[in-house]
């Protein structure tokens, strides 16, 4: 490889690193339910990334990387239940910032209706939870998560739609 | 999509706050960045041959960037900000996620409060 590509290579995949460490760690952190296991899966998916960045930049065809980031971290998520043989401890054990603007009504009286989402969440279907993820705490758009999921757009738009209305259900009813 | 706002229950902003970004604890990115270093320097001593100093700059590794875009109003952004300030103490003082959660809801709600009564 010629030193100045490789140079360049280093100098995109630290953008890459930084612009999306937050991305990789929100969903590893929600995805697995606790800071440590968390920690170690966005480590493993940012070593993993670097080793076949020049191949996924390749392969990219100029498209965003996001889709291709969280990936892997889905996949070595999966590997990580597969091998531990169990679920989440937890889905979510921290929530560290207010992102959308409220009254202070609105803040008192969505107190149970967040524990209700809190609790929740953890009943969807993996799938339809990790689609929760990407589109709201990641902000992706049904493109980024139909390439992040390997499926097409028209099934992830109704992948999100069943997601929201079964977790919807569950909230009402609890 | 649906859009519940207005109604009863607007799940969807329920979910915005419910699966806020988290930020990575200051110490996962000085873990990372030094194993991605030392992948880069390995790569380098492969490639003995080539031309080293152009590919070791510790610089090309990220260093943490203070920069956050604020798309409320001020005063929105203010409680946000005094809410973030404070997320440490809470984290360290919750008892479980829920608690977490409520500790800064209260936090929010609290801020926001003193925003209106000045």
């Amino acid at each position: 490889m010629d030193p100045a590509h490789k140079a360049r290579l280093d100098r995109e995949f630290s953008d890459l690193y930084r612009a999306h460490l937050r991305d990789v760690y929100s969903y590893a952190y929600y995805r697995i339910g606790n800071h440590h296991d968390a920690e170690d899966l966005t480590e493993q998916t940012f070593l993993q990334a670097y080793r076949h960045f020049e191949r996924a930049q390749a392969e990219s065809d100029g498209r965003p990387l996001r889709p291709w980031l969280i990936r892997i971290a889905h996949n070595l998520a999966a590997n990580l239940y597969r091998d531990r043989s169990r679920r989440p401890q937890t889905p979510i054990d921290d929530t560290t910032e207010l992102r959308t603007q409220h009254t202070t009504e609105d803040l008192v009286e969505g107190r149970d209706e967040l524990a209700r989402i809190l609790h929740s969440i953890k009943e969807l279907p993996d799938e339809r939870r990790e689609a929760l993820i990407m589109r709201f705490a990641l902000g992706m758009d049904n493109r980024e998560i139909a390439r992040a999921m390997g499926k097409s757009d028209g099934a992830t738009k109704v992948l999100l739609h069943r997601a929201i209305k079964q977790l919807e259900g569950i909230v009402t009813a609890a | 999509m649906s859009q519940t706002a207005g109604g009863p229950l607007d799940i969807e902003s329920m979910l915005r706050l419910a699966l806020a970004p988290v930020e990575p604890p200051a110490a996962l990115r000085v873990r990372v960045e030094t194993r991605l270093q030392e992948l880069t320097d390995l790569a380098v001593e492969e490639l003995d041959s080539w031309e080293l100093s152009s590919m070791r700059d510790p610089r090309n590794w990220a260093r943490p960037v203070v920069a956050t875009a604020v798309g409320a109003t001020a005063g929105t952004a203010l409680v946000v900000l005094r809410v973030r300030q404070q997320h440490r103490k809470r984290q360290a003082a919750s008892r479980n996620p829920l608690d977490l959660a409520q500790r800064t809801l209260k936090a929010a709600s609290t801020e926001a409060r003193r925003l209106v009564q000045r």
